[in-house]
């Protein structure tokens, strides 16, 4: 079986900086990915990298066998991908309900059926309650949710969630994590960057690990948690979890 | 509970704005000619008005030479009808249609080498400037003598859109209803979302698959088409055009005055804008005469709209629906598209 999404020597060089560096990973579809690292690690840029944001400087992306990494991001996400932003983009001037339709008009032109899976996204990350509120009366955790809703409603093959839990209370991430596996039952493949390793071992099928850029491991998550070369990295960062 | 969602049409706006068109029909039957006239330049603006709005106020793109597209309108009825006789018809389906490319050539032109924002509202203006230079040289349209229709007459031809002023009130009531039905609809349908979501953040709007490149050519074109049609309607009520008179800096600026005025990116803005501003030039324009104060107009023009941006920095219509919300809260108050509805 051909991966889903398949990441070739990925690098992404800014003047000097090495953002990403080499970095080789692939997605099977319907499991649940996470992409971890200390912070500046190159996880935002990774996926800046696959949603088509940035071009990389080396390396190639297939996703569904095709290359897509010198494709804009309209197109990526009418492909199957959709993404959140870790720095909240909501349009400030439309409700949530809205701001959530958005996204279904990249597969339909009927507004009826934009409302209707709009409403649907949102009741999935429990923002259905807040529809009508414009988005400056959110919280920045409901922002963040917002941006899944937003996400969902492209109604994706693949689904890039950068840090969507932050900020959330145990019980209400739990509800997000019950929610992403039923998604991911469904036939969704999500690759999500978290910080909170609770939350990590709980969701994810295989973990990514990130660190100045490059991959310095993969596995299952408790594989990943005793790599030493993990421990090491998140450790002189100061680990945080 | 999805009920509520489904989106069943809200008859009342609907309701409020025939009967505000019926009342302005009335008045025209009954008003005399002064006021005839002013209203009618009042609702040609508020339909111009409203062409700009769509591009700025859902679609996010400034021009800032908005008179290029009025005055192509404007210049194809004019040449047809006073030079070879052709209904002023044909002349507004022709400016619509090299407004709208005008303005499809100019976006793609400016998108195509990253020139946005600011900058595509400066290109505007030199695509405007250029024109009227071009025009005022260009003896095929009369250059700087310009184009006179035949003198206006009593008797109402409509084939050829020749009347009396109050068969042109009519014609502006009609295009001013028009524009604000379309406007209500455009910004009801898909288009409407995906423009507004561009125009918060365009960066956003494409990672949720918006082709903001092909929709804001589109945005463009069409402003640029409907600019068309209310310039050729307005050079008919004028009976006259000159490269200076509707190409320059000043008609660029009176086009979005309405809108600013009464309410970026609302539907009723341009129409409550221009009720307040366009009269309030032409009164200020005759006591500056009598006054012997000239260009009292423009200095009151100026502190209106310095006061309408600090107070109501939403414009006029937000304000008016938040009046009316304030004074009977229960019941369910119908915003367009509000932008920034409190603050
Ligand atoms: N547009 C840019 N221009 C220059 N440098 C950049 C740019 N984007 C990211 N960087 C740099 O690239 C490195 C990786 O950044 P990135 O945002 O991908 O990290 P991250 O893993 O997402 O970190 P965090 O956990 O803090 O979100 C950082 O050093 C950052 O400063
Ligand atoms: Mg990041």
């Amino acid at each position: 079986m051909t991966a889903l999404l398949d990441v070739k020597q990925l690098s992404k060089s800014f003047g000097g900086l090495v953002a990403v560096n080499n970095v080789s990973f692939a997605l099977e579809a319907g499991r649940i990915t996470a992409l971890i690292g200390p912070n500046g690690a190159g996880k935002t840029t990774c996926f800046n990298l696959v949603a088509g944001a940035l071009r990389p400087t080396g390396g190639q992306v297939f996703f569904e066998g095709r290359p897509i990494e010198n494709t804009p991001p309209e197109l990526v996400c009418r492909m199957g991908i959709a993404r959140t932003f870790q720095i909240v983009r909501p349009m400030r001037d439309m409700s949530v309900l809205e701001n959530a339709m958005v996204g279904a008009f990249s597969w339909t032109t009927n507004v009826n059926e934009a409302r209707s899976t709009a409403y649907e996204s949102l009741e999935s990350v429990g923002l259905a309650g807040k529809a009508d509120a414009r988005t400056d009366q959110l919280t920045l955790p409901d922002r963040k949710m917002l941006e899944a809703a937003k996400a969902l409603s492209t109604r994706p093959k693949l689904l890039l969630l950068d840090e969507v839990m932050a900020g959330l209370r145990p019980t209400e991430a739990a509800g997000v994590v019950r929610v992403l596996q039923r998604l991911a039952e469904a036939g969704l493949t999500i690759l999500l960057v978290e910080h909170v390793m609770r939350i990590v071992m709980e969701v994810a099928s295989r973990v990514v690990v990130l660190h100045h850029g490059a991959k310095i491991a993969e596995g299952s998550p408790s594989e990943v948690a005793m790599d030493p070369r993990v421990l090491e990295s998140y450790l002189g960062a100061g680990f945080h979890a | 509970m999805q009920k509520r969602f489904e989106g069943a049409p809200d008859i009342k706006p609907w309701l409020a704005g025939a009967m505000v068109f019926a009342i302005l029909a009335v008045a025209g039957a009954l008003a005399n000619p002064y006021l005839i006239s002013l209203m009618t330049i009042v609702l040609l603006f508020t339909f111009l008005g409203q062409s700009w709005n769509l591009m700025l106020g859902i679609g996010g793109q400034l021009s800032i030479g908005h008179a290029l597209f009025v005055a192509l309108g404007a210049y194809s009825v004019a040449v047809l009808d006073v030079k070879y006789g052709i209904s002023p018809w044909i002349g507004l389906l022709l400016g619509m249609f090299i407004a709208g490319c005008a303005g499809a050539v100019l976006a793609w032109l400016s998108f195509r080498f990253e020139v946005r924002g600011i900058y595509f509202a400066l290109l505007t203006i030199a695509a405007a400037e250029f024109a009227r230079i071009m025009f005022s040289g260009w003896e095929f349209v009369g250059a700087m003598q310009g184009l006179f229709f035949p003198a206006p007459t009593n008797a109402i031809e409509f084939a050829m859109l020749r009347g009396d002023a109050r068969f042109y009130y009519f014609v502006a009531l009609a295009l001013a209803a028009l524009g604000i039905v379309g406007t209500e609809l455009i910004s009801r349908s898909y288009l409407g979302y995906v423009w507004r979501a561009m125009r918060d953040d365009e960066q956003a709007a494409r990672a949720l698959g918006v082709r903001t490149f092909r929709h804001k050519i589109l945005v463009i074109a069409i402003s640029a088409a409907t600019a068309a049609v209310g310039g050729g309607i307005l050079a008919l009520v004028q009976g006259s055009i000159f490269p200076d008179s509707i190409m320059g800096m000043g008609p660029s600026v009176d086009v979005l005055i309405g809108p600013v005025v009464g309410g970026l990116g609302t539907t009723f803005g341009p129409l409550v804008g221009s009720l307040a501003a366009i009269p309030l030039n032409h009164l200020m324009g005759a006591l500056g005469d009598s006054l012997r104060i000239p260009g009292l107009n423009n200095i009151a023009y100026g502190i209106v709209l310095v006061l309408v941006v600090w107070f109501l920095p939403d414009g006029i219509w937000p304000a008016m629906v938040r009046l009316s919300k304030a004074i009977r809260p229960p019941s369910r108050v119908w915003l367009p598209q509000p932008r920034k509805a409190e603050e």
